[in-house]
């Protein structure tokens, strides 16, 4: 890497593919898998190596209607309880085709090695989650979740790189995307990346782009997500001036351990565990007097949340409440949770057979995104009318398809991204074998993806990238937890108007080219900028409660105005409406209900 | 949490790091740079490379899950190999003092950050990923939970590298003997009953390097972030090339 001139698009290296994706983790490897089992040059760019990718930390399981645990289990049920999950803004015709694949995907998996825990019957087990239900919600609890104990997560990342690795995908490991290169005729055709261990950039370029970067939970100060999780996909696209949609709806998970953040899997209240306030009360049964803990992840963080503002919280300062699995018995607890046992001892000094676990509603999952159709395409909007980005897809949770709408149910989230990894993954190669040319891009659209780079190698003077991300991830933290307010989302949204001259005026004192991760930590405060603001002034704009998005000043759901996805552009930022699908093709739409657990 | 030292005395820790830049230090050097740990805090050694790195932005290491899950932050803490993320300060500082380095055995990019690249070759020949011959199934394979339960203790790797490198057969001949982390793997698929190669992953593995460098050393074993164990999945195998024999 050249710092001390300006790099120039027209004196880039070049490398070529069929179909590039950016992120390996579970989404990323399965629409790999497809392509390169296809005999299309596929390479994945992944800045860490891909068994590193925040996929590897999913614990209690992938939810699907594989008919183990239950023999009259059905794909209908599974979508009625992610519609009713999402608050209705869920789009149906997408759920509808992730619950009614979802079997194939889990049986892929299955044969391709996967290790999931089995039933005496040799199928594979399935537990208890959150929100799931038999016969439209009248059938009481549904054990849906098939787990590979509470290491699913990882054993589908490392199952989903082993198939890779059988397949021939080439890997570009450790590998920087910046920014996506776009044509004048708006064509996504590639993205200037660089290789971390030399500093070498390269002009990737490639019939088809998929963004499958994940999450950006690191926009919270207190978060279950990976330090890697900053929204690279988020910031790519909507620098380049797509949209996000549903932007505001971050999950809290109810039980992230106090203090450190780690995640406790859902799973842990699937094998009968439950929350306790400092009475000792199971508060649970007063919020959700039915599916009590097992209730959407949405009502349990909530219900904690005001328990803990009421004063009933654990410790000195009344802050958090205790998850109690000691009464299920060191045998279930080390059988079924060994994962769980290794990170409270770790984290919590807490043996989760003996004592109960120290717990706290911790940002966890974003279920906005960049829109997309079940295929995988990025859709752009303008005036009420969808347009396909060409060239560009997105799957997994960068994307939003979208299937979790305001809420996402446990166990929902390894299945989208496998359903829609696969899906995106089956179009492109029908797509490219009926014959796409490899657009063109000028030098001057490659300058334009260069800019961030030059910026940040010329800089003499400016801003510490740690500082602005710190003040950024505490404001979130202050200004759009749990429970938001109009006023105080106000505030938080100037704050970040202040911060922006300076996230766009950084320094970067080291220049070094061999594996500088300050010049990567440059890029990541940026892209984590880019989703604060997007979900800042998103969650300011959305007036009603709904999913994960409760104001107290406006504490009701409001159909009328909101049962609409949120679109944001950053260029104005601004912030329209778009329809919701209500038209699945083979059941009938579920109608927006009063939503109870 | 089991603190070797009160944590209340925690306060300055000195720690001393391995760095190297090839473009500019000619060779490597061991640089002292102090971090304030707060009081009444452990810290995980994740934590403080963090701090040391706001103090001196230059400085690398590898890091991701930050819960010992996804196996980026092995290095050498004073002077065995582990995961960063889920060692406690408390643990590891004596006298206020910490030394870390590089995992051994594998060539240095920069700093804490060694080149895996030998290590994934050496997986990748064991073939890690099932294999077999009969049509799948409408549904899933079948398999009973004893069947599934000979396979704990062996998926459950994190890739990390701390056994690899911490063996000193793998450092004398890091190109011929596959090393304990790709031993584990090759087990671990011999031992799914579902793979059907097992003949093929056995033939592969009888030459006098690839498995039988291994001496039952076991430092791989005491390193295991994951309290996993190689050289019992390496003697199964010695075992089952045996009965093959027989």
């Amino acid at each position: 890497m050249k710092v001390d001139e300006i790099i120039k698009g027209s004196d880039l290296p070049v490398k070529e593919f069929d179909g590039i994706i950016i992120g390996g983790g579970g989404a990323g490897m399965r629409a790999s898998l497809q392509l390169a089992e296809s005999g299309l040059n596929t390479a994945v760019i992944s800045k860490v190596f891909p068994t590193r990718s925040h996929t590897v930390s999913a614990q209690g399981g992938i939810t699907c209607a594989i008919a183990s645990d239950d023999p009259e289990d059905d794909w209908r049920w599974h979508m009625f309880d992610t519609v009713k999950g999402s608050d209705y803004i869920g789009d149906q015709d997408a759920i509808e085709y992730m619950c009614q694949e979802g079997p194939k995907a889990i049986f892929e998996l299955e044969h391709m090695g996967m290790p999931f825990s089995r039933t005496d019957e040799g199928r594979i087990y399935q537990r208890p989650f959150g929100g799931q239900s038999k016969d439209y919600g009248k059938g009481g609890q549904a054990s849906r979740t098939c787990a590979a104990a509470d290491r699913t997560g990882h054993s589908l990342l490392h199952t989903l790189y082993q198939a890779n690795l059988k397949a021939g995908t080439n890997f570009l490991n450790e590998w920087f995307a910046i920014d996506l290169v776009l044509n004048a005729n708006n064509v996504v055709v590639g993205v200037i990346a660089f290789e971390i261990e030399s500093g070498e950039i390269f002009y990737v370029k490639s019939k088809a782009t998929v963004l499958a970067t994940g999450g950006a939970g690191r926009i919270y100060a207190s978060t279950t997500n990976a330090l890697i999780n900053s929204g690279d996909g988020i910031g790519m696209a909507l620098r380049a001036g797509f949209p996000v949609q549903d932007i505001e709806m971050w999950q809290f998970h109810p039980t992230g351990i106090y203090g450190a953040g780690t995640l406790v899997t859902e799973g842990c209240r699937g094998e009968g565990g439950y929350l306790i306030n400092k009475d000792g009360e199971r508060f649970m049964e007063r919020y959700a007097p039915n599916a009590k803990d097992l209730a959407s992840r949405d009502v349990v963080a909530r219900s904690m949340a005001l328990e803990i503002i009421e004063g009933r919280g654990w410790g000195p300062d009344s802050d958090h409440i205790k998850l109690r699995l000691d009464h299920l018995g060191p045998g279930v607890v080390h059988k079924r949770l060994p994962g769980i046992t290794e990170l409270s001892k770790t984290f919590a000094g807490v043996d989760p057979a003996v004592e109960p676990i120290p717990v706290v509603p911790t940002c966890h999952y974003m279920m906005g995104g960049i829109p997309t159709n079940v295929h995988g395409q990025v859709i752009s909007t303008k005036s009420g009318k969808d347009s396909i980005v060409e060239g560009l897809y997105a799957a997994g949770e960068v994307a939003c398809v979208s299937v979790h709408g305001g809420n996402r149910l446990g166990g929902n989230s390894l299945l989208d991204l496998v359903v829609f990894g696969r899906a995106a993954g089956i179009f492109i190669e029908d797509t490219i074998k009926q014959g796409v040319d490899l657009m063109e891009a000028s030098d001057s659209d490659i300058d334009k993806a260069l800019s961030r780079l030059n910026k940040l190698n010329q800089s003499k003077e400016g801003y510490q990238a740690h500082k602005i991300k710190k003040a950024m991830q505490d404001n979130m933290q202050m200004n759009f937890g749990v429970f938001r307010r109009g006023d105080l989302m106000e505030n938080g949204i100037k704050e970040l108007e202040q911060a922006r001259e300076q996230i766009e005026n950084l320094y970067l004192e080291d220049k070094s080219a061999t594996f500088n991760t300050s010049r990567i930590e440059a890029f990541e405060a940026q892209n984590l900028f880019e989703v604060a603001e997007a979900t800042a002034i998103t969650a300011n704009e959305r007036k009603e409660s709904r999913g994960a998005h409760a104001r107290d000043d406006y504490p009701d759901r409001d159909d009328e105005e909101w049962l609409k996805h949120s679109i944001y552009f950053s260029e104005d930022k601004s912030v329209s409406k778009r329809e919701v699908n209500f038209k699945p093709k083979q059941v009938q739409a579920f109608q927006p209900i009063e939503r109870t657990y | 949490m089991s603190a070797a030292i009160p944590l209340e005395e925690i306060k300055l820790v000195k720690l001393s790091i391995y760095r190297f830049d090839p473009n500019q230090d000619k060779k490597p050097y061991m640089q002292s740079i102090e971090i304030e740990v707060p009081a009444n805090k452990d810290l995980m050694v994740l934590d403080a490379l963090h701090l040391a790195k706001e103090i001196e932005p230059s400085l690398s290491f590898r890091r991701s899950c930050r819960e010992g899950v996804c196996g980026s932050d092995g290095m050498n803490i004073n002077g065995k190999n582990g995961l960063a993320c889920i060692t406690p300060l408390s643990e590891v500082v004596k006298k206020d003092k910490l030394t870390l380095r590089p995992m051994p055995g594998l060539p240095v990019i920069r700093d804490l950050i060694v080149d895996m690249k030998q290590f994934f070759d050496q997986l990748e020949k064991v073939q890690p990923y099932l294999i077999t011959k009969s049509a799948a199934p409408e549904i899933e394979r079948s398999q009973t939970p004893e069947e599934r339960e000979e396979l704990d203790g062996l998926y459950e790797c994190i890739l990390c590298g701390c056994c690899s490198t911490s063996c000193p057969s793998f450092w004398w001949n890091p190109d011929k003997f596959l090393g304990p982390a790709a031993l584990l793997q090759s087990w671990r698929f011999i031992a799914d009953s579902r793979d059907e190669a097992t003949e093929e992953r056995l033939d592969d593995l009888e030459d006098a390097f690839s498995l039988y460098r291994c001496h039952g050393i076991m430092n791989c074993v005491s390193v295991c972030p994951k309290g996993l164990n190689p050289t019992e999945a390496i003697s199964n195998i010695r075992n089952k090339l045996l009965t093959r024999k027989n």
